[in-house]
């Protein structure tokens, strides 16, 4: 039973990392309908922007709390901007071009992301410091599962919560419901579209940031390449809790958390990676749309 | 008219190949014709051109002394680019230029498939590099020789030093699912299947790059291993050190030297503390590596790259053994090989029966304080 509850809470903890990706695959996703493929880089360069500014901060010798939170609001912030620009220079020339064209030019921007940290930092793995210390209270349980997992899923918890919040209630949220049913519509119904597009991918690049700097933290390295892996796992997980739904990638992201950790567990961890698609397979077999998603008639 | 201009063409051609081979059969003087083949270009060329150096490097110095029996060291430098089907065409060129020996290949698959070729024609060769274990332990190639220990032979060493030193009995295989992690680790599971003192309580492949190891950890974890051994590289290894410890578990950790690396403690931190690792013996010391390097540095300005060393002892150990045989032949070489020690930056070396050197290997070190320590 002990066994159990481990593997139970280690797939927790891995679905939470692949939860704080997925949810802005996903949001991008329910807006324009692109599979942005630069989110993953989006929080690779979050997780360096934290990393710099910890090494001066830790120079500068202030306390580790402080660096955490002053670190994660900076990396949010590179990352937004980022985020921003992505979407003005790759997408936005494209926004009426086949859906092909701007898939292309993501995995473009993705590609262009990954070589640009490489020649501006290194190949290397970079040590990434533990910036959540391990808690007193948790000390007899450090055996069963650590300080930093507990942040992260609590975390991925209010990272939700505060997205549906802003979806289901704020002027903008209803703006992008409304730029997600019909882009056309909704900019005749005077809805700025840009500015809505815009905003998604700020919102979703600073919640990639916010997984960079907590999943650096709890794996301890990072490299220019952390971000395409990592993408993938939650692009995946986005897509077998029904893209585009908030609840549904964070499902998802649990499932295929829990479904790596007890294959690991119970099989093999040989056969990790196939156990995780064979369920995608399944899943996609029987709810094309996901788990969650709202299958919908496309308009030809 | 197209007709006669193809015919010309491939007249052409004729003429070209056939002038070729004749300049080649030509220039076949008085000289000992080392070949030097391996990756000389395109992205393994990293591992090629410091044997090229160093075949030049000891050419250089043994000509200048008057060269072996008063004839000198030619070289012939061909390139392969690491490419098996490459490598056919290579070992036919050096053996149509009367290639005496070769050194070489780098690349364990491109050595392979050279072999053959040189097998039939009665020609030795041996490869600082190619540290794949059936190039010797097959006995198809008994003309193969090599200055670098062989990937199990680390395999072997972690597993006695499991047993043997650290006293463990149940032992935990991991790998990276990699050829070389899993090669590894699979010798290491028979290396503990034929000794009575332990077993493999757990046998397992991690996917590299995964954001978490936790659930594999647990396993190990379960299993009540006393000792993990992992075959693979460092930023898996530090991943699953970093989780055992954060787990408080105490378990043995002890790798290869894809683990060796200061990259591992830099990334791993004071959860590298009292990790165990195996790398190539240390030749720092060694005033001939010494010598070499600095040659190197005063020829091309800068330290020399991977495999420079064995390359170096490879080129003196072939040059050596003519000297002492007398001769280019065959038998009068493997030979001098086999019986006369020679001196060489990588220790006092001559070979066994297989091909393999005896004299080098691994040792095996520890992290202490931070940085890994030589451990008897």
């Amino acid at each position: 039973m002990d066994y159990f509850l481990e593997l139970f809470l280690g797939g927790l903890t891995r679905g939470s990392i692949y939860a704080l990706i997925a949810l802005g695959y996903t949001m991008v996703y329910g807006i324009i309908e692109l599979i942005n493929f630069a989110h993953g880089e989006i929080y690779m360069i979050g997780a360096f922007t934290a990393l710099i500014v910890i090494s001066v901060l830790t120079m500068m010798g202030m306390n580790t709390l402080a660096i955490l939170v002053i670190a994660g609001v900076i990396a949010v912030i590179y990352s937004s901007a980022y985020g921003y620009t992505v979407e003005k220079i790759a997408y936005k020339p494209l926004r009426n071009a086949p859906r092909l064209s701007a898939l292309i030019s993501a995995i473009g921007m993705s590609l262009f992301l990954q070589n640009y940290v490489l020649l501006a930092q290194t190949s290397d793995f970079l040590p990434f410091p533990n910036l959540i210390p391990d808690f007193e209270f948790m000390e007899p349980y450090a055996h069963i599962i650590g300080s930093t997992d507990i942040v992260i899923v609590i975390t991925t918890a209010i990272v939700m919560i505060i997205l549906t919040f802003l979806i289901k209630f704020t002027r903008i949220g209803k703006a992008m419901r409304a730029t997600s049913q019909d882009k056309t519509m909704a900019m005749l119904t005077g809805v700025d579209v840009d500015r809505v597009i815009s905003v998604t991918f700020i919102v979703g690049s600073a919640t990639a940031a916010i997984g960079g700097v907590l999943i650096a933290s709890h794996v301890g390295m990072i490299n220019f390449y952390v971000g395409f892996i990592a993408g993938i796992k939650a692009f995946v997980a986005a897509v077998l809790g029904g893209i585009g739904s908030i609840p549904g990638a964070v499902l998802g992201s649990f499932v295929l958390g829990w479904t790596e950790s007890f294959a690991t567990g119970y099989i093999s961890s040989d056969y990790e990676d196939v156990f995780a698609f064979l369920i995608l397979v399944f899943i996609l077999i029987f709810r094309p749309a996901g788990i969650l998603g709202r299958s919908e008639r496309h308009r030809v | 008219m197209r007709k006669s201009i193809r015919k010309l063409f491939v007249t052409a051609v004729f003429i070209i190949f056939s002038v070729s081979m004749i300049t080649g059969a030509a220039c076949a003087a008085d000289t000992i014709k080392l070949g030097v083949a391996g990756a000389h270009s395109g992205d393994l060329a990293s591992y090629g051109i410091p044997s090229v150096k160093a075949a030049e490097l000891v050419v250089k110095d043994i000509n200048s002394r008057g060269g072996i029996d008063g004839k000198k060291v030619e070289l012939l430098v061909e390139d392969d680019v690491c490419k098996p089907e490459v490598a056919t065409n290579t070992a036919t060129k050096l053996l149509s230029q009367g290639v005496n020996v070769v050194m070489g290949h780098i690349c364990s698959g491109a050595t392979k498939a050279a072999l053959s070729i040189y097998k039939d024609a009665n020609i030795i060769c041996m490869s600082p590099s190619a540290t794949n274990p059936p190039l010797t332990q097959s006995g198809n190639y008994p003309n193969f020789y090599r200055t670098i220990a062989s990937d199990d032979a680390q395999a072997k060493l972690e597993v006695d030093y499991a047993l043997g030193v650290l006293k463990v009995k149940k032992i935990a295989v991991l790998h990276d699912k990699g050829d070389y992690g899993k090669g590894l680790a699979e010798f290491a599971k028979l290396f503990i299947g034929q000794d009575p003192r332990g077993e493999v309580v757990l046998f397992e492949g991690v996917t590299p790059g995964a954001v978490d190891y936790s659930a594999v950890v647990q396993k190990v974890k379960r299993s009540k291993a006393e000792a993990v051994i992992f075959g693979g590289y460092h930023p898996e290894a530090s991943k699953i050190v970093m989780q055992m410890r954060k787990k408080r578990m105490k378990t043995h950790f002890i790798s290869d030297d894809g683990v060796k690396d200061d990259t591992f403690i830099k990334v791993a931190g004071k959860y590298a503390e009292g990790v165990y690792a195996t790398g190539p013996k240390d030749t720092a010391k060694n005033p001939m590596a010494i010598a070499a390097k600095k040659a190197h540095q005063k020829e091309y300005g800068a330290d020399p790259g991977a495999f420079f060393l064995e390359a170096y002892a490879a080129t003196l150990a072939l040059l050596n053994a003519i000297d002492k045989a007398g001769s280019t032949d065959y038998k009068a070489i493997e030979k001098a090989l086999k019986t006369e020690y020679v001196e060489t930056p990588i220790g006092k070396i001559k070979f066994d029966d297989k091909g393999d050197a005896i004299g080098i290997g691994f040792s095996i070190y520890q992290v202490q304080n931070g940085v890994y320590v030589e451990v008897k």
